[in-house]
């Protein structure tokens, strides 16, 4: 912990902060213009440092190794401005969450390209000519490709600035990130305006995944660990600002840095291992931000947007026909293991997907209803699942015990998170949320002696009478319909109602009396508890867990159930949830290509039908009913 | 014996005085109109009462209770209902749902998680809505609603905890003249018969002078004159704010009240 370690670790996190930078003031480019949180600006990265190895690889010899590494960029450029025409155009109008979905099916479809392309293999470039050796500070060695990229960061901001403050295309894209509709008014064309902000997001993206080669290796899950960071940095520093996302991408670069040059300090007593904080330490910065200033560090409030298209219709107490159908399903799915004793994996299966449902029905109570777009659902899943195994496995508890206790622990992670979150609405909140989950999937990830690390936990069976997989399929269908049935009462209630009030019009909710931040936190918290059952139910039913259940991805499956299902529909959620997991299991099970198949599907079907599953069976039913 | 007293109220926002030491008082059953011209501090005035804005300095009664310092929703419990600008309802809600939700709030019985919504005071919202002439319109979804009806809905709302003081923020704008007339005469039938004391600002001066039993007159944050319809429209200086250009009007404004 010396001097020149201190300096040398400032300078590492300076060259970290580069690399993040170009990646985040692209997404915050395309995000301030077209309002389109880009999930898929982290894939846009990923093609880059794949593209530069193989164009280093078979160019550099003709044409020199860095030509070959600056057409990587370009390509994915070009790459940006075709999604943008194919895709993004189709779906500006479509709401908010709808574009995210699109933007992350393409995560998975550019992700199983790279795939096919690259083989999964990490591919390491070489060393860039010129910057192989390391220079002298203060007695240590320092790379000198590094040196490169410090310098990168500030000169590729001073050209966006000049871009954007001395041309007239810099003038429409500032106006346009101000007031979209009012550039739109003004005769600007719109499509190209667009089309070329996400082919420079994409370049500079792509930029950064080239610049990458000569450090570190190219590998399949730079895509989703880049764009958390990115979000990260776009958020604290304010959406749509460049020079925010410059601060912060220098704040969070050199706060880790500093993280690793302290090591292991022992405060009063109590050892502390600050480089295991690095990994949380971008999503507490984040936190700490949005909780000081809520439009980030150098960010505005977001104005209005103007038109509020996609009002849902009020709701409907069901009818005797479809509470009819209700109960034939039931009574189904309570025969379903008599039915499929020949192929008992059905009975396996269908516990997952009673788990799925649950979890969705729990995310949509409050995306939906409450309006509010929670990123980071997995945490109280995982808390349940954690939950019940630690509780069964220290506590001594019986299974039974920890299984209702469980959902108690989710409660009170989603009181904790959600008391923050809900001070906070929109992409702000979405990433709040995402931050929380982050948190506490990182500190479960290193906490190896209380919850197993990276391996998890294993040995968390159930009691001697559930042993029995249709037993256990019983119980939870029991639990599961429970709550979802309880789930959907409440919808029906005052606290309900005063749920899409409060998201309805907060101004209206506030001047009839309404508190709206005290129903927000209570419904974060009832959904956490349901959430909380379905990973406890999981845990006993796969026996161990891992931090896997706690991961971004688990929480962007919730979304995808959701929406896939349909917002606006109370049935939205179940469909959602049978349909993603048996195509997510029957694609698996049938192609090695199964992101790509599912990413695909998805496409298809945000494109088909903006309002999901259930909200066009319904749509096409009631027209048919109308005649 | 008035309902609610304003004394020396002042707001101001970065070093202009947006408000500056406004003071007047409502009886009940009275209909007072609050007008003024563009950037006359109206909407802050108005904000400051209903507790959306925090004042710098100053006092508002109602009864003997301060507001000052109260968020909305407490504002609201002590008997204030409010109506917005551009109205705002819940759009995914039908008409009765909205007024139910007013009256649940009230009821203090939104932490009910299990009964239907449609079980909770129907009738009362029913009442409500027939009050205002939209009970055949009650399962009809406010978005679905011409801006008219919409107005009458949150009128509705407004009216459910039995409010001694109604706060009415620009309530025709938007409406078209008859429209207007219509709406305004509902209002003040049912706040006579209510005996409900009504502050509202106002653009339209044909409905203020048909409408309001007093007016009082802001300009660049002070109060210039107040009175009867018809003596605010005989005063020099009032005219002189509408009509004039204004630019003499501090100094004048020196001489009549000192």
């Amino acid at each position: 912990m010396d001097f020149a370690s201190f300096i040398v670790q400032l300078l590492n996190g300076l060259a970290g902060a580069s690399s993040l930078f170009l990646v985040a003031a692209g997404l915050s480019l395309i995000f301030g213009v077209t309002r389109i949180v880009n999930f898929a600006h982290g894939s846009f990265f990923m093609v880059g440092i794949y593209l530069a190895y193989s164009l280093v690889a078979t160019f550099s010899a003709t044409i020199g190794f860095w030509p070959a590494l600056l057409v990587a960029p370009l390509v994915v450029g070009v790459l940006g401005a075709l999604v943008e025409m194919t895709l993004m155009r189709r779906i500006y109008r479509a709401p908010e969450l709808f574009q995210l979905l699109a933007t992350f099916a393409l995560v998975l479809v550019i992700k199983d390209a790279v795939l096919w392309i690259w083989g999964p293999e990490e591919l390491l470039g070489p060393r860039a000519p010129g910057f192989k050796s390391a220079v002298q500070i203060l007695g240590r060695s320092f790379p000198t490709y590094d040196l490169l990229l410090i310098v990168l960061g500030p000169l590729v901001l001073g050209l966006l600035w000049l871009l954007l403050t001395r041309t007239r295309w810099g003038t429409y894209v500032r106006a346009a990130t101000q007031d979209r509709e009012m550039v739109s008014a003004l005769g600007v064309n719109q499509a190209w305006l667009f089309t070329s902000v996400f082919a420079l997001g994409a370049f500079l993206a792509g930029l950064g995944g080239a610049l990458q080669l000569p450090r570190e290796p190219a590998s399949l899950d730079m895509d989703l660990n880049i764009i958390g960071a990115a979000f990260v940095v776009v958020v604290v520093g304010g959406m749509g600002s460049i020079p925010g996302a410059f601060v912060a991408a220098l704040l969070i670069a050199e706060i880790k840095a500093i993280c690793i040059w302290l090591g292991i300090v022992t405060i009063v007593g109590v050892e502390i291992s600050f480089p295991k904080l690095t990994l949380v330490v971008e999503f507490l910065v984040m936190a700490t931000v949005l909780m000081l200033r809520p439009w980030g560090l150098l960010g505005r409030p977001q104005p209005p947007i103007r038109h509020s298209a996609h009002i849902e219709p009020p709701l409907r107490p069901a009818g005797a026909w479809s509470g009819r159908c209700w109960i034939l399903l039931i009574a189904l799915l309570v025969a379903l293991p008599w039915l499929a004793q020949s192929s008992p994996y059905v009975t396996i299966l269908s516990i997952d997907l009673l788990v799925a449902v649950l979890f969705a029905a729990s995310l949509h109570f409050i995306m939906g209803p409450a309006g509010m777009h929670s990123f980071g659902h997995a945490a109280y899943f995982g808390l349940g699942a954690y939950g019940a195994a630690l509780l069964f496995k220290y506590a001594g508890l019986p299974m039974e015990g920890a299984l209702l206790l469980a959902p108690v622990v989710a409660v009170l992670g989603a009181g904790i998170f959600g008391w923050f979150s809900v001070r906070l609405s929109g992409v702000y909140l979405a990433m709040l949320t995402l931050a929380f989950a982050q948190i506490t999937w990182a500190v479960v990830f290193q906490w190896d002696g209380f919850t197993g690390g990276s391996n998890g936990l294993t040995g968390v069976w159930p009691a001697h009478w559930l042993t029995d997989k249709q037993h256990y399929y019983w119980l939870t269908l029991v639990l599961v319909v429970a709550a979802v049935w309880l789930l959907r009462r409440m919808l029906h209630a005052p606290f309900g109602y005063a749920m899409r009030a409060a998201r309805d019009s907060t101004l209206r909710s506030d001047a009839i009396g309404i508190h709206v931040k005290r129903i927000q936190w209570c419904a974060f918290m009832i959904a956490g508890g349901c959430a909380g059952l379905a990973g406890a139910l999981f845990a006993f039913s796969k026996g161990s867990i891992s931090p896997e259940v706690l991961h971004v991805s688990k929480s962007v499956d919730g979304l995808v159930m959701v929406l896939l299902g349909g917002i606006q529909t109370l049935a939205g959620p179940i469909v959602g949830a049978l349909s993603f997991t048996w195509l997510h299991d029957t694609v698996a099970r049938n192609t090695e290509y199964w992101r790509a198949t599912l990413g695909a599907i998805i496409l298809f079907l945000v494109l088909l039908f903006p309002e999901g599953i259930a909200g066009a069976a319904r749509r096409i039913f009631f027209r048919q009913g109308a005649r | 014996m008035s309902l609610l007293t304003v004394r020396d109220l002042g707001k101001s926002f970065g070093g202009v005085a947006a408000v500056d030491g406004v003071s007047f008082s409502i009886r009940p059953g009275e209909l007072l109109a609050l007008i003024g011209p563009n950037g006359a501090g109206k909407t802050t005035t108005f904000n400051m009462i209903n507790g959306q804005l925090r004042a710098d300095r100053g006092s508002v009664r109602l009864s003997e209770r301060e507001l000052l310092g109260l968020a909305p929703r407490d504002i609201w419990r002590m008997g204030v209902g409010r109506t917005f600008q551009i109205a705002e309802t819940f759009a995914s809600l039908t008409a009765l749902e909205n007024v139910q939700m007013a009256l649940l709030s009230h009821q203090r019985r939104l932490f009910s998680f299990l009964k239907p919504v449609r079980t909770f005071s129907k009738l009362r919202a029913q009442e409500l809505l027939e009050q205002v002439g939209m009970a055949e319109q009650a399962e009809r979804a406010c978005s679905a609603l011409a801006y008219g009806d919409v107005k009458r809905v949150e009128l509705a709302m407004a009216l459910a905890n039995e409010p001694t003081l109604l706060l009415m923020d620009e309530p025709t704008a938007g409406m078209a003249p008859q429209e207007r007339h219509a709406l305004m005469a509902l209002t003040k039938r049912l706040v006579l018969e209510q005996n409900i004391a009504v502050l509202f600002t106002e653009h339209s001066m044909d409905v203020v002078f048909a409408f309001a039993d007093r007016v009082i007159v802001l300009a660049r944050g002070r109060l210039i004159a107040q009175g009867s319809p018809a003596e605010v429209r005989r005063d020099p200086l009032v005219q002189e704010v509408y009509f004039g250009t204004g630019a003499t009007f501090t100094a004048q404004a020196g001489e009549t009240h000192a």
